[in-house]
């Protein structure tokens, strides 16, 4: 992490809040993964990352039974990572969620199917938290669309 | 929620070819709800979500022109549409489903740097 620069007696701090909304889907294109990299790479600089969205297609960034090609590179382990290390929100939206099959346990048990398919370091919630943590933060940066 | 900022939809998709146009005006929608200042910018193929008279029953989908045609009941007035791609597909603007006022180049240019989020779909 990048020590805060002084200038004289103040502490000048160039952090700045991100926030992420995701559209690009986990096996198609590289949308998803930049994403991730760059989530990565703005903590590892200092700045904070205060949510990542993930809308339409992006839902599928949150697939608990996605098995990836052995001799690439994992598109769940990275936001799992994201959530456990660093206390980045991963939000599902719901309405886009559902349609793709994404369900936590509690959607699953409402729309009686058998199983939840979300994992559990993602969050199924609305557009709101799109827009509150769009309202919080410094850059919202798109990915896909 | 904190101090709020202007987010301008930059709307790319053409109305039944991407769930993302209809995605985007779910978004404005949000925005709104949550009384965010927001503007949208219907460009590319994307304005060919303000066709007139448009019939998406034999689809089996929702008509995204009746939504359109609902945003200024929730207070979404800034509706702008890039005057060059609706002159590529030669809209008729005076009946598109929601106002929409007409840029050109440079007038998008400064409607983007007027904004503190752009959101891309």
């Amino acid at each position: 992490m990048q020590t805060p620069a002084h200038a004289g007696v103040f502490l000048f701090s160039p952090a700045m809040i991100y926030s992420l909304l995701v559209m690009s889907a986990p096996a198609s294109g590289q949308g998803a993964m930049t994403a991730a990299r760059f989530a990565r790479a703005a903590l590892a600089r200092g700045h904070s990352v205060n949510r990542v969205f993930f809308l339409d297609a992006g839902v599928a960034n949150g697939a608990a039974a996605a098995v990836y090609p052995q001799d690439e590179e994992d598109r769940l382990r990275p936001w799992v990572e994201l959530a456990e290390q660093h206390g980045v929100e991963l939000i599902l939206c719901i309405a886009s969620a559902l349609k793709y099959g994404m369900l936590d346990e509690a959607e699953a048990r409402r729309y009686e199917k058998p199983a939840a398919t979300a994992h559990p370091a993602f969050t199924i919630s609305g557009l709101g938290q799109l827009v509150d943590a769009a309202a919080a933060a410094d850059r919202l940066v798109t990915f896909g669309g | 929620m904190a101090a709020r900022k202007r987010l301008l939809l930059l709307i790319r998709h053409s109305p039944y070819g991407s769930s993302l146009a209809r995605a985007s005006l779910d978004v404005a929608l949000a925005a709104a709800a949550f009384d965010q200042p927001l503007s949208l910018l219907f460009t590319g193929d994307g304005v060919l979500q303000l066709l007139p008279g448009q019939d998406s029953e034999a689809l089996g989908v929702r008509n995204p022109g009746r939504l359109l045609a609902s945003l200024p009941l929730y207070d979404i007035e800034q509706v702008y549409v890039d005057a060059e791609a609706a002159a590529r597909y030669q809209l008729d603007l005076g009946a598109a489903p929601v106002t929409a006022l007409a840029l050109e180049r440079q007038q998008i240019r400064e409607l983007i740097e007027s904004h503190e989020h752009l959101l891309g779909f």
